[in-house]
């Protein structure tokens, strides 16, 4: 499953999302952020399973673009930390 | 049918009841609810082994464990059932964690998608839930299981909430609003914004500028429309689609939503209100056997 945490405005689109099917909840990207963008519950949108997965925190959906500002410099963007600490490559970001 | 639809409350829509009188839940092994707390209205549904029994919709109060046990109580009216019959209850919409009666708490995206399922059947692949509050865009797959969401989490904006202010501004009854919307020779040009704060201002300018109410109305479900679209276009969309939530009983809005994706929703067979609900209570029975199996 593919969850979109984030939203639209009219300055552009600012989504980060998460293949439950890849992540399996280890936490990695939850230590590798310093902004506590991510969290590791069970999964809320399947709630017959036990699966653990990782969400963006309620707060930080709306305003991933303000908190994740510092990780995109506009020139020479690095890696990002949560996308280099996950193994599964289970994160990605629309923006 | 509870309100007086010609109150001069324009926002005020229709509350209803409703369970089935041929059905004698007593014979049911699973008796499960699931109850779905909005900041705009709360319903309550009764399944009786996963069959369709009673549901209540109505407008949440300041109070959300109240609204939840008012939903509840007005569900339950003239069926002889009393809340210690149900076996188990899920709670679900923005008040989720605050309804007293629930064993779980689930999120209002699974539940609408397991909620249309139930509704539209197995083919239902999109839905799109326009809610009090908020909008929300989900693939499903057959079986009713999330594939993958996407949620507006910022704006209030082109929802039940905002349509309900601007019924008001422009003193026409919410359940006329979109029909109105549609008696325009001509598509306007489209309102610059459908903030609640902004399209206030906007429509008040618009009226001062002598648009006919109509006029107005159609650029406002315009740009709503056009809004949910391209959350819908970023998710992807796939037949058959569907609009759940409050604003799914709005014409003026799916037609053009319609209109703008080139693709029909499919027509509703039960309120489109009470998906989430739904969902709820097909959770509530499919988590009780699992606790049965463990034992
Ligand atoms: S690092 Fe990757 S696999 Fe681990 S919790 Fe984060 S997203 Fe999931
Ligand atoms: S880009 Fe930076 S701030 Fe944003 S989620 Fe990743 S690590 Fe956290």
């Amino acid at each position: 499953m593919i969850a979109n945490y984030g939203y639209k405005d009219g300055s552009g689109e600012y989504f980060i999302s998460v293949d439950t099917e890849k992540c399996t909840g280890c936490g990695d990207c939850v230590e590798a952020c310093l902004y506590g963008v991510f969290e590791v519950v069970e999964n809320p949108l399947d709630p017959l399973s036990d699966d653990q997965v990782v969400v963006v925190t309620e707060a930080e959906r709306k305003k991933i673009k303000y908190t994740c500002g510092p990780c995109k410099p506009v020139s020479d963007r690095p890696p990002l930390p949560c996308m280099a600490a996950c193994l599964e490559d289970a994160i990605s970001h629309s923006w | 049918m509870a309100e007086d639809t010609t109150s001069k409350e324009y926002w005020r829509w229709t509350e209803s009841n409703w369970h089935d009188p041929d059905m004698d839940w007593r014979e049911g092994d699973i008796v499960s609810a699931g109850v779905d707390v909005g900041s705009v209205s709360s319903q309550a549904v009764i399944m009786v082994d996963g069959k369709l029994y009673a549901y209540s919709n109505m407008r949440t109060g300041s109070d959300s464990p109240k609204s939840a046990e008012n939903a509840m109580d007005w569900a339950l009216e003239g069926t002889g059932m009393a809340l210690d019959d149900i076996h188990y209850v899920v709670g679900t919409g923005y008040g989720r964690v605050n309804v007293p009666f629930a064993k779980r708490a689930i999120t209002e995206i699974a539940c609408h998608a397991r909620g249309a399922n139930f509704m539209y059947g197995p083919t239902i692949k999109t839905v799109l839930d326009m809610g009090g509050q908020d909008c929300k865009a989900i693939r499903v797959d057959q079986k009713g299981k999330v594939v993958s969401f996407l949620m507006n989490d910022k704006c209030a904006a082109g929802t039940g909430r905002g349509m309900e202010v601007f019924a008001d501004l422009l003193g026409v009854h919410i359940t006329k609003v979109g029909e109105m919307s549609l008696q325009v020779d001509e598509e306007p040009p489209m309102v610059s914004s459908t903030c609640v704060v902004f399209a206030k201002s906007e429509a008040s300018a618009l009226l001062r500028e002598g648009w006919p109410k109509e006029k107005v109305l159609a650029a406002y479900c315009l740009a709503m429309a056009h809004r949910v679209v391209g959350l819908l276009e970023r998710l992807g969309i796939e037949e058959d689609f569907a609009i759940t939530g409050g604003i799914a009983k709005n014409i003026g809005v799916v037609s053009r939503i319609e209109k703008e994706l080139e693709i029909k929703a499919l027509t509703p067979s039960l309120d489109t209100q009470i998906a989430g609900a739904i969902g709820g209570a097909l959770f509530a029975r499919a988590l009780l056997q699992k606790e049965r199996k463990k034992k």
